[in-house]
């Protein structure tokens, strides 16, 4: 069947954006329209590089050069699972190696947090021959997979809090375009660092750090057929609550991290092997608040592995490109 | 769809059971029962003096009698005060009923913590300096690092020792009783815990007049803030039925008085000159590359002038400056250019090449780098949490606190002496391939000033509490050990002369304990 066969070609694009600090490996086929087709397994390994060189300590804008250019490197696997074709179990985990150009400071490196997600569409719905309207439902929960210091900013790979995320994805594709709207909010569990005592704008005589809460919104826009995607990305991430880091002091996991970046996606199926996939992509912080202004790139490769209950091997939403 | 459903209420229970447990944060010290001493030390009034010649150098006027109506109008404004107690204000009498030294103390390891950061360059890559005189342009004065820290620290804590062995003194003079002695009806709203100590002069107003007052040469910045709290205080001790307000005003007004014979003493002590020159700080290098060594340079970027080079120049608290430089400055560190020096250096390397999880934690654990309370304020805050269990009276936490932080403000003067005498490099200026697990200070290598501190700290406290005393020498160990594996510190050099330079500035505290008549 030609339908069939078309949407096989697709499968679950996984893009990290490593935008917060060094540390945040974000799996967006979670912010993504795209489903896997029940019964199917997608695997994938993923490639990130993201660098800052400037910073934000609070609102005040500037380098470091003891630090000089921060990096780090993300090398992960991740996957999704067509639990059925609306409903999607997802998972991710990176391994982070961070370092800084000048200075004195040692990277650090470690097995970051494992992510798990459940994405479900409830709601599909076709409105004339060209349009098709979309509406998604995401719970995710991601924790730690090892002891790594998360009070290490900004080498830190992660900041070690266990997350709670809920978020609902809106997507329209018309013709071959295609807009996504997604609204995300994390609940981060309190964290325990290896210090007895620390100093937000007042003492803390404990180890237990109060994470506040992150409110996030994204957008993306751009060409999609099962073929090809090219999209545009728009993120807004805000801390909700937490502290500014003073002048010339050391960033904390508990800071007010604020951002909004800009970046491009792309994915290719290829045709000749289906259900093989390359994806890449790159983002830039336009503008934040106790974070690096990063500049982030990154690349995979995707295969879809069939089990024996698998009827096709792929689909997103779109009733469109199916035809 | 039933497994589906099923699975994902499976996940969503597990979520909830995991994240049910509240967010809520409490301190360490924030639940604390109330002060209730096993000994009220009625004798304290003897105890040896740190500065002052005699604990009734100013004089507190005798009291009211307690028949007379001045006095029982004075109760009749404590009754007035315990009818009408906000839920705040019970909270704030518990707060501070756990004891006001160790409040303050806390109060101080904050300021440390937020005052202590590093200045921000000039444009022109050079660094601001502080300015006592004009204490709120950036950067603020002060600049809270370990040596001002541990002065800051030995200040207070000494300031309030003989505070109170005066109030102690008065109290026994004039023996009136609280209170909740002095009227029933007091005595069954109290909230205060009821001792036989007589409440004039307040020892808490004692404490929070030295304590506000101090802060004026040593972080001006804070005055209101600290003047709130003597506010705070003021009110929570008088509405816990503990004192009238003759017996605040009295004691507030000591406290003041005895703050301005340290205060003279601290703006003579030499931390005024600390700072020192640009020339001054290249004479360092000159001396120090004329003994054929290689000097310590800043690692920073700009590079950084050296941080308090001539503090080891203050006058100590335990012992005459003269001792400094003649009895507890210890030999050389190896020669730079040494086989010894190059075998701790590749030590240090071998440390910090791979780092294991523990030795991270240990890092992390004892770093008291930049924006904390330095390590004498974790010295301050171990002993304070050992403290709460002994039941101490006030003024026996004043004179165990006043023992450990002039020690510590001692051990930093020692320490900056031997560092500044022999500038000697930093492990990563010797092989730029040492990455370090916490940030690099800003002052030269030998002695490390955690492990002085850390062998002073274990060395009194042990002799304070001696059943911990194998507990605060191991974690003056560990302390000292986390520099090593940290990659700031050479080991047999830095951390070990480090701590026996500690312990012996600890022995001095020691003898002062055994002769200071508490014991």
């Amino acid at each position: 069947m030609r339908i069939t066969e078309r949407a096989k070609k697709y499968m679950v694009a996984a893009v990290l954006v490593i935008a917060l600090q060094t540390q945040i490996a974000k799996a967006q086929t979670d912010a993504d329209a795209i489903m896997m087709a029940k019964s199917n397994l997608c695997v994938g390994a993923m490639y990130g590089h993201s660098s800052w060189k400037n910073y934000w300590e609070g609102t005040f804008k500037r380098d470091n050069q003891n630090l000089g250019t921060v990096s780090a490197k993300m090398y992960s696997v991740m996957g999704a699972y067509g639990i059925t074709s609306k409903l999607n179990f997802l998972f991710g985990a990176p391994y982070v190696q961070t370092k800084a150009s000048r200075g004195t400071l040692h990277g650090a490196e470690g097995i970051q947090d494992l992510s798990l997600w459940l994405k479900w569409m409830p709601l599909e719905k076709t409105i004339g021959k060209k349009t098709v309207y979309a509406i998604y439902g995401v719970g995710g929960f991601s924790t730690p997979l090892s002891n790594y210091e998360g009070d290490y900013l900004p080498l830190a790979i992660g900041l070690h809090s266990t997350n709670l995320t809920g978020r609902v994805i809106a997507d329209i594709q018309h013709g071959d375009f295609f807009a996504t709207a997604s609204g995300t909010y994390t609940y981060r569990n309190n964290i325990t660092i290896n210090r007895d005592a620390y100093y937000t704008t007042s003492m803390h005589y404990t180890n237990k750090v109060d994470m506040p809460n992150v409110v996030s919104a994204q957008f993306r826009t751009g060409y999609r057929t099962n073929r090809w995607i090219a999209e545009a990305l728009f993120d807004y991430s805000n801390t909700i609550g937490g502290f500014d880091i003073r002048k010339n002091d050391m960033p904390f996991p508990s800071n007010n991290m604020d951002w909004t970046s800009l970046g491009v996606n792309l994915k290719y199926n290829f045709k000749s092997v289906p259900g093989l996939s390359l994806v890449g992509g790159g983002s830039y912080v336009l503008h934040g608040r106790n974070v690096g202004q990063s500049t982030m790139f990154n690349g995979g490769v995707f295969y879809i592995l069939r089990t024996s209950k698998s009827k096709s091997v792929a689909s997103h939403s779109c009733k469109l490109c199916a035809k | 769809m039933k497994k589906i459903i099923f699975s994902l209420l499976i996940t969503a229970t597990i979520a909830f059971v995991y994240f049910g447990c509240s967010k809520d944060i409490h301190g360490r010290t924030d639940e604390l029962p109330a002060l209730n001493p096993a000994n009220i030390d009625i004798d304290a009034g003897s105890w040896k003096l740190v500065l002052l010649s005699r604990p009734d150098s100013f004089a507190v006027a005798a009291p009211a009698a307690t028949n007379l109506p001045g006095y029982i109008g004075e109760l009749n404004e404590v009754k007035g005060l315990q009818a009408n107690l906000s839920d705040d204000e019970k909270a704030k009498i518990k707060y501070w009923s756990v004891g006001a030294v160790l409040r303050f103390n806390e109060i101080m390891r904050e300021l440390v913590a937020k005052h202590n950061l590093p200045p921000y360059q000039n444009e022109d890559g050079t660094y601001p300096i502080p300015s006592g005189s004009n204490p709120f342009a950036y950067p603020q004065f002060p600049f809270s690092n370990p040596p001002y820290a541990a002065r800051a620290y030995g200040y207070i804590s000494a300031s309030q020792y003989d505070a109170l062995v005066a109030c102690w003194y008065y109290k026994k003079l004039y023996n009136r009783a609280a209170p909740y002695k002095n009227d029933s009806t007091i005595n069954a709203n109290a909230i205060a815990v009821k001792t036989d100590l007589p409440s004039y002069p307040s020892e808490q107003a004692v404490l929070a007049g030295v304590t506000a007052e101090m802060m004026k040469m040593l972080f001006p910045t804070e005055i209101a803030y600290v003047n709130a709290k003597v506010e705070e205080l003021q009110l929570a001790t008088m509405s816990s039925g503990a004192c009238v307000r003759s017996d605040w005003v009295a004691g507030e007004a000591l406290g003041r008085q005895i703050a301005s014979v340290f205060a003279a003493r601290g703006r003579a002590d030499n931390t005024s000159k600390a700072v020192g020159s640009q020339a001054q700080w290249d004479s360092l290098a000159t001396a120090t590359a004329a003994k054929g060594e290689i000097p310590w340079h800043s690692l920073e970027t700009p590079a950084r002038p050296p941080m308090l080079p001539f503090f080891g120049n203050v006058k100590p608290f335990l012992f005459d400056s003269l001792t400094v430089k003649n009895v507890l400055r210890p030999g050389p560190p190896p020669s730079t250019g040494s086989d010894e020096m190059k075998k701790q250096t590749e030590e240090v390397y071998g440390y910090t090449s791979n780092p294991t999880a523990e030795n991270l934690k240990i890092v992390q654990f004892w770093a008291d780098g930049a924006g904390t309370f330095t390590p004498p304020g974790h010295w301050d805050a171990i002993a304070a949490e050992d403290f709460v269990k002994q039941n101490f009276s006030e003024v026996r936490w004043a004179r165990n606190f006043a023992l450990l932080n002039m020690a510590e403000m001692d051990a930093a003067i020692v320490c900056w002496d031997a560092k500044y005498f022999y500038f000697n490099p930093r492990p990563s200026q010797l092989n730029p391939a040492i990455k370090t697990l916490t940030g690099v200070p800003n002052f030269p290598s030998y002695i490390s000033g955690h492990s002085t501190f850390s062998g002073a700290a274990a060395t009194i406290l042990g002799h304070i509490i001696p059943e911990r005393a194998d507990a605060y020498m191991a974690m003056a160990e560990e302390a000292a050990k986390s520099r090593l594996i940290g990659g700031i510190h050479y080991n047999a050099s830095d951390c070990k002369v480090g701590m026996d330079v500690g312990k012996n500035v600890g022995n001095y505290a020691i003898q002062r304990a055994l002769t200071d008549g508490a014991e």
